[in-house]
């Protein structure tokens, strides 16, 4: 078993490195100094550290005005709030004026657990999917939200990255970087295929292993950039495999499940299974337990491609 | 001139300017069939007084990095922030004719991306105080010399995020930063006081950290030497309270809630052009 890492803290190293070489890049937090890992940067870049407290509207508006005024706002909060709380402000002052901002949601998908639906973001795919100019990435490991940062100081336009605090294991092979739009094929296989993002990327992994030792090859794709979304990858898994299950830590609705559907359904019409949070609010449990009560484990993915594979 | 405080602005010239801007608006809307009359006449002479003698922005560099600022909070004054642009060169007079057309740049609500000298996507409201807040944030982070001025309508002052962004500015006491309210008393529907009290607003922009001065927001020089002696108070946001009338300039328009987004006939253009031509702008 490899080490697991908080993203988290990879994220707030690769930021400070890239704010000591590019002056533009600033941090704005909702309060959020620690649970974003941001004392680092308070303390090395405090002229370009706002903390405009526990205010989300106020926060965007104010990230649009940075871009305004020639800096890289990096908006750094829990998932739930700065895009829910901040909904018409990402819409208006972020993608309709496609403002040079990345939001970042820290602890998003049920991250928080125990804390409740009030605290699950596992909406904001879904929302921000549909709002045009902002792209979307959803780092599977610490390596790849290395790199999705890295690339993310050189984009253009409004950016959404998903952080997650629930520790992973890399998975990703070493000197593959970070493409927007791009997927990775972890894994060949024709039998079916297993799309997957951010903490359920080291579970489609070890789901394919399973499905090895029952004679199922399956193929892995890593699809951590949602928006812009590989179209060939996609068409390709549609073309030249059995069916594809989707797994997300999101609602089954308007996530990676739903855009591989809109893909699948107007080029190659395959078969399915879109695997994430049915559309209800969590029980109570931790970010563990809720994943297995949800199904989406290694196990939940498995079991989701042996019925694929034996459905009409 | 020795006209000092003024720096030798001719307000009467403005007065002009602003008088032109209100007819020209009004043809706007009149021709477009859509628009918001009353709010554009009552912000008329703040946006020239504005871009006449405060704001160092040019239309031969719009994007240029060390300009000023502006942003129109109350975007649906749209007709008043075009015709004003077009007198400063950012837009032709043949721009105007388009408000509002099938793929027009003039949108309903301005978009920046579109239009030089717009500085922000605005018309839902709310919007425009932190973004201003942000930008004044910039330049005193990168420790440039540019100054911001947000245009807020008063209504507007009714939703949350504003408050929000006032107690931001005070706290990082921006001081590069002016907040103009167009205090014209009216909202969509009815009367502010009438639908959610506003007063005492002065007090209230006081109490949340900000040096408030309040001026007719309709005189021309008492506009100017207020924007001009901004900053009020050294390390705070400042704050112009402008006491305007919607409609402002046209008697059957002043102060009538229903002139919010009435069209007017070809009959009451006519009237209002005669009105305006007459002097009483």
């Amino acid at each position: 078993m490899s080490v697991l890492t908080d993203c988290r803290d990879v994220y707030s190293q690769a930021l400070e490195e890239m704010a000591a070489k590019d002056e533009r890049i600033a941090v704005v937090v909702n309060d959020s100094v620690s649970s974003a890992k941001m004392n680092g940067f308070k303390t090395r870049f405090p002229a370009r550290f706002f903390n405009v407290g526990i205010a989300e509207q106020n926060m965007v508006g104010v990230s649009a005005g940075l871009a305004n005024g020639g800096m890289i706002p990096y908006v750094c909060g829990a998932a739930c709030f700065i895009t829910a709380r901040a909904m018409e402000q990402v819409k208006v002052d972020l993608g309709y004026s496609n403002h040079n901002v990345r939001l970042v949601g820290i602890s998003p998908g049920m991250a928080y657990g125990e804390l409740g639906p009030t605290h699950h973001s596992i909406e904001d795919v879904g929302w921000l999917r549909i709002i045009p100019n902002i792209a979307i990435v959803v780092p599977a490991d610490a390596h790849e939200t290395r790199a999705a940062l890295e690339y993310s100081g050189t984009h253009v336009g409004p950016m959404f990255l998903r952080i997650s605090r629930m520790p992973v294991p890399e998975v990703l092979p070493v000197g593959v970087g970070f493409e927007l739009g791009k997927a990775v094929r972890l894994r060949e296989g024709t039998d079916v295929t297993l799309m997957a993002n951010g903490v359920m990327v080291c579970r489609a992994v070890a789901a394919a292993e399973e499905l090895a030792k029952a004679g199922i090859a399956a193929r892995v794709v890593n699809m951590s950039s949602i928006k812009p979304i590989d179209r060939d990858e996609i068409l390709d898994a549609a073309q030249n495999t059995g069916g594809i299950v989707t797994a997300e830590e999101h609602s089954i609705y308007g996530g990676l499940g739903g855009a591989v559907a809109e893909i699948v359904a107007q080029t190659h019409p395959a078969k399915m299974r879109i695997l994430g949070v049915p559309g209800v609010f969590a029980p109570t449990g931790s970010a563990e337990f809720l994943l297995e009560h949800f199904g989406l484990t290694a196990a939940g993915i498995s079991a989701a491609a042996v019925e694929l594979l034996g459905s009409r | 001139m020795s006209d000092s405080p003024l720096f030798g602005v001719d307000c009467a010239a403005l007065e002009q300017q602003a008088g032109r801007t209100r007819i020209r608006s009004l043809q706007m809307v009149h021709r477009a069939k859509l628009g918001h009359a009353g709010g554009d006449f009552s912000s008329t002479d703040i946006l020239t007084a504005l871009y006449g003698a405060v704001l160092r922005v040019t239309a031969s560099a719009p994007r240029d990095p060390e300009r000023d600022r502006f942003i129109m909070s109350k975007g649906h004054c749209s007709g008043a922030l075009y015709a004003t642009l077009a007198a400063m060169g950012f837009l032709t007079d043949a721009d105007l004719d388009s408000y509002m057309e099938p793929l027009s740049k003039l949108n309903g609500h301005p978009d920046r991306n579109k239009v030089a000298g717009v500085e922000a996507n605005t018309g839902p409201l709310g919007h425009g105080l932190p973004i201003a807040v942000g930008c004044a944030l910039a330049a005193r982070s990168i420790g440039a010399a540019w100054r911001t001025f947000v245009l807020v309508g008063d209504g507007e002052l009714q939703e949350g995020s504003n408050w929000e962004a006032a107690m931001c500015a005070a706290q990082y006491k921006l001081d590069n930063l002016v907040l103009i309210i167009d205090r014209n008393g009216l909202q969509q529907g009815d009367f502010t006081e009438s639908t959610i009290r506003m007063e005492p607003l002065a007090a209230r922009w006081r109490a949340f950290g900000w040096e408030v001065r309040e001026t007719d927001g309709h005189d021309m020089r008492g506009l100017v030497e207020c924007f001009q002696a901004a900053p009020f108070s050294s390390g705070k946001p400042s704050c112009v309270l402008a006491r305007t009338i919607k409609g402002k300039g046209v008697s059957f328009m002043e102060n009538r809630p229903e002139w919010h987004h009435h069209v007017p006939t070809e009959e009451e253009l006519k009237r209002a052009i005669a009105e305006l031509e007459g002097g009483r702008a």
